[in-house]
Order: C-alpha cells, then structure tokens, then sequence
C-alpha cells in the first residue's frame, strides 16, 4: 500500500512541477515525471513479491501460472507508454528549442502573446 | 577495437584521445550488444524497442567522441529517414501478411521450438523492423536537435 | 469487409510511411498517396454503413486477451464523419498547403492523426484507445506548431502541456479500471462493472475520465488551449481538428466509456449535462466578442460542442424515460454529424479567405462576396445553418435536442438552449457582415476567387449542409437510430465479447 503512495506522491509532484514552475524546461520535466509515476503504478499493480516469471511451459498447469507468476500485462503496458512518453518528450524539446529560437527565453511568463 | 577512418584522428574534431580510444574499444561491444538483445527479444527481456535504443546509443556515443560529420557519414539524414520510414513499413507489411490466415497480425509462421532462436513466428521479424525504426529515428531526433542547438547558439552568440 | 476492418487503421499508416519514402522520388509523390489513401478510406467508411455490429479478433487472439476491434452503429457513424471530413480536407491542401514548406511531413502527420482517430474509434481495448489517443493527438501537437511562428509554437507548447495531462488522467483512470476488474477488454471491464457496481474507485475513474476526455473535447473548465490551438494550425488541420478531432477523442471516448464500460448513472450525467451548458454559454459569449475569424469559429466550436455534451447528459440519466433518452441521443449525434460538416466548412473557407487575402482579421476584411462568390456563397450557408435556421441540418439537431431536454423536464437547460441557439445567430450575423458583405476595403479590390482545388470541398460541404437538412427523415432513420440503439444497448456490446 505504501508503494502505491510512492506513485501518488510522485504524481503530485510532477503536477506541482507543471504549475508553480515557469521555465519550460522545468515544466518539461515536470509532465515526465507525472508520466513515470503512473508507469510506476502500473508495475506495482502487475507485481508480486516471490512471483515467477510468466512463461508457461510444456506439462506446466495453467493454474499455476495464475497463481504464482507476475501479471505480464502491465509490464507490456508500461513499455508501451514509455514508448510514448519518448515521443511526446522529443516532440516537446523540439518545440522549446523552436520557442527559444523565436522569443530568446525559456520563462513560460514572457511567451504570452496569446490571449488564451 | 572498431576500424575508423584516419581523419577521424583529427585531434580539432570531437573529444580527447583518451575518450575517442575507449569509444573505439567500446563501440563495436554497444552494437554487439544491441544486436543480442533484438535478436533475442523473444527469449529473453529486451526486443526491438531497447537494443534499438541500444543501437542508437551506439551512434551517439560515436557522435559525441568524434565530432557530427563522422557520425552523418555513416548514416546521413536521408538514410535516417529511408530507414526509419521502410523498418516502419516492414512491420506493417508483417502484420498485412497475417491476412494470409484471415487475421491482421496473424503469427503466420511455424511457432518452431520454445527457448530457440529461430521460433515464436513473426515475433522475431517484428523486432527486428522495429530495431531499424528505433535505431534511425532517435538517430535522426539525436541528430535534428543537435543540429538546431548549434544553429540556436550561434544565433545567440551573434546577438552578443 | 468485416475482414478489412483493422485495414482503417493501417491504411493511413501505411500511407504515412510510403508517402514520406516516395517523397525522395518524386516533389507530388506525397499528395497523390495520401489523396488515394483517404479517397480509399472515405469509400470504406461509406461501405462499412451497411454492415451490422460485429468484433475483430486482431492476430486470432481470443478476446479477453487479445485485442478486439469492436463495430457498431456508433462506430460507423463516427467512421463516415472522420474519413470523409479529412478526404475533403487533403483536397483543400493540394492548394493550399502550397504556401508551406515540408508538405511531405505536412501528409504523413496528416495521415497518422487519420490513423489514430480511426483506431480510437474501432478499437474495443482500452489500452489499445490510449495508444492511439496519443498517435492522434501528437499529430496534431506538431500540426499546430508546423508554421514554426511565435504564436503557432506558443499555441503548440499550451497544447501540448494541456494534452499531455488529459493524457496522464486517461492512462491512470485506465489503469485504475485494469487494477478493479483485471482486464482491459471494454466489454469485459464492463462485465465485470456490473458486479462490482459504482464503488468509490469507480467513482475516482469516472473522474479522471471526465478530466481526461473532458480535456481533449475541451468542455468549458478545460478549454483554455482550443481557442489558441485550433486558429493557429494551418486552415485544412483547423477543420480537421474542430470538426472531427474533439469528437473522435473527446465526445466519442466519452460516449463509450460512459454508456457502454461504466454504465448510466446519474451523477456523470448531471455533471456531463452542466458541463454542456456551461459550455455553451460561456463559449457562446465569448465568440461575440472575437475579431479574427478563425477565433471565433474556434470559440463557437466549444458552443456547438456543449449542445452535444448537454443531449449526452440527458441521456445518461437512468432516470430519464428511454423515448426521451433515445431523442435525446439521435439530436445529440445528429449535432454532432452536422457540426463536424458545417465547421470545418467554414474553417475552410477562412482558409480560402486568408489564402487570397492574407488576413484573417475581421476588421481588415469586407465585401468578400462580391470577389469571392463561390467561398462567400459557401460560408453563408455554412453560417446559417450553424446559427440553426430552417432548413438547414443544425435547425434539425438544435431542436431535436431541446425537445428532448424540454420533454425530460429540464425546462432550465432547455430556456439556455434556445438563448444559446439566438447567440450563436448574433455572432455569425456579425462574421457575414464584417467578412462577407459591407464596403470592400480598396486593399482587396484584386482578390480573386479560390482556385478550383479549394472551392470543390466547400461547395461539396456546404451540399452537405443542404442535403442533410432536407433529407433529415431519411438520416433520421437510417443512420441515427442505428447509433442511437448501439449506444443505449450495453447488452448488445457486452454480449459482442461472445458472438464472433
């Protein structure tokens, strides 16, 4: 149950990130790491302490399986999303690299020339 | 120790001696590596998601010891991108090839034996598409935001 | 073409990829494949109109585990909407798109947003529907930065922050339902639902749920990055994003999970149904007071969104009669069929209209009609017929939904609609005045008409606009209360997990 608060707090710390911070770089970090909190989530979800590894083989009852071994599924989800995480953040560098080519700051409170 | 060309010599060019010997003992162990580890993603953690980014490493730390025009010799932007785009369409053009059994994505192939090699189906050839996707395109981001960062800084150096 | 269903998906990737290898051949290479990719597709989508529910096992995997792409009337609905509206809108870029640079890269993240709205919309796994949430919606992050201006990245970056949020909410609500019921399979999860009933763990998905979709249809506490985003994309990425992305990532996420994974219940629905009308109002007031005509297209597509949201509403409640449910749902699709066809007509003609001008400031502009008679003609239809004049199809949704939500005793929501319904008539009487009619600024006395690649889809749109209005009964029958029944029927979708 504490492991799950782990998650939490690092949620709420990567939101407090992205609010009270102005550079854009911190708020970068910020979403990655509201984003690793839940593939940390996940992983606790699918774990278990002294679990086997999910492979079933030959002559090996399925209830077994079931009953010992580690859920696979979050693990593929986990790589899935981490996967995206590594899209959105380059695209995300990307366009503050663009930013700073355009406005020569990285201080989310300078670049408001919309009106939102 | 991997064979380089002998401007790479160039001691103007990238970082010291000292890291440019260990890149050239450590490189062709990286690649070896990220080899294994596509290959052998079906028996064993890894697949073509990490011993891509294994891979891609690999010419980043060649990037980063000898300096960009070595690294963009050995693979220009126009091959990153060829590449990128055909291991992409590799994949897919494996899970078209399931519609042979009815079913896009179908495991077509002969499963073979567990713990071997050649076995699972098309799982092994799906990694190894998205290998060349993953190599090439975090080369290519590697690469297009280095680029833009030099470009950025000489932008503002010119202000100064 | 049940066997061809995933092929929605991998056409536009498939195109994605070729179009960008081709692209090193030949300078029109990109436009030709991602023009048959989309012609291929918007016929499929018409096609698939006349086939009945079914599943697709993707690589003959069972379906609790395996992923299953799930078809019903809601997803053809949807399918038609979204093709057809994007094979329209790469016509429109074969001429406008010429004033950029990188049109290559302009198609393939074109198409992947394609694929990823598509596979949002047949997909029945729930982690499968954030995936492709993602691909669609960094398409259009980096769609709305592609000019690389000060405001076009500043409106990207917003973007994208908010998005990103929506995106976390949306896999932790997920993982949160995988964590109740063990399964990701939709028909499945809500299998299981039905034992576990509306704990408090529930309630906290619902919530992220909510937030999530909520955030990427941009209902009015989470609208701050549309009015920003949409405008500053290129004109053809501002109709696809208004007209079809809000609805295949927001309304459409929402309507699944809401009806067919969590079920009915009263609270999501008075939640949902304030929503809409707070979105319709303050949105609606907002509007009056823009001067660029694509902002204030943007602000009334929040407008017309919560008209959608507010019929959605109506029709979550349990407590409402199921005729009344059923209306309201057919008025809501319905809007939603319609507001995708006369918005992102008329983001396409401010896209001719800034094409031929260079200005997109209502101030700067008059008396377009004159100069301009075909996109002048076209953006008049589109404009009453979303202010809701007879006969024009939004006059049809907008009072279907009233009645609805007059019939279900909300005489409040049903007052707010009407007055929401004369708003939108005030601000769109203030865009013909200022762009189409009124003296003709002597700058523009040499503009011209669109080229013939512009004008096509306008004037098949705004057809569109007529046809639908007058052929209502026919719609009616035919397609909405297919959609309708698919999505008040939780059995039938639950039960898809056995048949096929």
């Amino acid at each position: 149950m504490i492991l799950y608060f782990l998650a939490l707090v690092l949620f709420v710390m990567g939101l407090y990130c992205l609010v009270a911070k102005k550079n854009i770089i911190k708020k970068i970090i910020g979403i990655t790491i509201t984003e690793y909190s839940i593939n940390l989530f996940l992983i606790l979800l699918g774990y278990r302490s002294g679990g086997v590894a999910p492979i079933l083989l030959k002559g090996m009852p399925r209830s077994e399986i079931a009953l010992h071994s580690v859920d696979p599924l979050p693990q593929a989800l986990v790589l899935t999303s981490i996967v995206i995480g590594l899209g959105v953040l380059a695209l995300m560098v990307a366009i503050c690299l663009r930013l700073y080519e355009k406005y020569k700051t990285f201080d989310m409170s300078e670049i408001n020339e919309l009106r939102g | 120790m991997v064979n380089l060309p002998d401007e790479v010599g160039d001691p103007t060019k990238g970082m010291t001696s000292i890291v440019k010997t260990i890149v050239r003992f450590v490189l062709g162990i990286v690649i070896m590596f990220g080899a294994y580890i596509v290959l052998y993603g079906h028996l064993t953690p890894g697949g073509g998601f990490a011993g891509g980014v294994i891979l891609a490493c690999g010419y980043i730390t060649l990037t980063l010891a000898f300096g960009r025009e070595l690294a963009l010799r050995k693979m220009g932007d126009t091959a990153a991108s060829i590449l990128d785009n055909s291991g992409a369409l590799a994949f897919l053009v494996i899970g078209f090839l399931g519609f042979t059994g009815g079913y896009f994505f179908l495991n077509f192939i002969d499963h073979g034996q567990t713990f071997r090699l050649f076995s699972a189906g098309i799982i092994p050839l799906c990694n190894i598409a998205i290998a060349f996707k993953v190599t090439s395109s975090l080369f290519a981001i590697f690469m297009a935001l280095s680029i833009f960062g030099r470009f950025m800084s000489r932008l503002v150096e010119e202000e100064e | 073409m049940q066997g061809y269903y995933p092929l929605f998906t991998a056409i536009p990737l498939a195109a994605t990829f070729i179009g960008l290898l081709l692209s090193k051949i030949g300078k029109r290479m990109a436009d030709v494949v991602a023009f048959l990719a989309t012609a291929i597709l918007a016929v499929m989508s018409v096609l698939m109109l006349f086939e009945s529910p079914f599943m697709y096992k993707v690589g003959g995997w069972l379906p609790p585990w395996g992923i299953m792409l799930a078809f019903d009337g809601l997803s053809a609905v949807l399918l038609v909407v979204i093709n057809v509206i994007s094979f329209l809108a790469i016509i429109f870029s074969l001429k406008y798109m010429t004033t950029y640079t990188a049109k290559p890269k302009y198609y393939g993240l074109f198409l992947l947003m394609i694929a990823g709205m598509n596979g949002v919309v047949i997909t029945g796994d729930l982690f499968n529907l954030y995936v492709f949430l993602e691909i669609a919606s960094i398409a259009s992050y980096a769609l709305v930065g592609f000019g690389c201006e000060r405001e076009e990245l500043e409106a990207s970056f917003k973007y994208l922050i908010l998005g990103g949020i929506a995106s976390t909410a949306v896999l932790f609500g997920i993982a949160f339902l995988y964590s109740i019921t063990g399964s990701l399979n939709m028909p499945d999860v809500a299998q299981q639902l039905e034992l576990v009933g509306i704990t408090r763990a529930v309630a906290f998905v619902i919530a992220l749920f909510i937030m999530g979709f909520g955030l990427k249809a941009s209902a009015v506490p989470f609208h701050a990055w549309l009015p920003d985003a949409h405008p500053s994309a290129p004109a053809p990425i501002s109709a696809m994003l208004s007209g079809v992305l809000i609805k295949a990532l927001g309304v459409y996420a929402i309507m699944r999970m809401m009806f067919h994974v969590i079920g009915r219940n009263e609270l999501v629905a008075s939640i949902m149904m304030f929503l809409g009308a707070l979105s319709m109002v303050v949105a609606g007031l907002l509007a009056i007071g823009q001067d660029d005509f694509k902002r204030m297209l943007a602000y009334s597509s929040i407008s017309q969104m919560g008209y959608v949201l507010i019929g959605l509403g109506l029709a979550l409640n349990p407590n409402v009669a199921t005729t009344v449910a059923a209306l309201a749902l057919i008025g809501a699709i319905f809007h939603l069929v319609n507001h995708a066809v006369f918005k992102s007509l008329l983001f396409l003609c401010s896209g001719s209209v800034e094409y031929r001008t260079g200005t997109r400031d209502l101030g700067k502009l008059g008396g377009l009609i004159r100069k301009m008679p075909v996109t002048g003609a076209t953006c008049s239809i589109g404009s009453l017929a979303i202010a809701g004049i007879p006969p024009f199809n939004g006059f049809w949704s907008k009072l279907i939904i009233i009645i609805a939500l007059i019939q279900g005793g909300y005489m409040i929501y049903g007052t707010i609609a009407v007055v929401v319904g004369f708003l939108t008539l005030v601000y769109f009487i203030k865009l013909q005045r200022e762009a189409l009619f009124g003296p003709l600024p002597e700058k523009l006395e040499g503009v011209r008409e669109a080229p013939f690649a512009m004008t096509l889809p306008l004037v098949i749109l705004a057809a569109l606009c007529v046809a639908l209005g007058i052929a209502y009964p026919l719609v009616d029958r035919q397609l909405l209360y297919a959609a309708q029944e698919a999505i008040l029927d939780k059995v039938a979708f639950m039960n898809l997990l056995m048949g096929g």
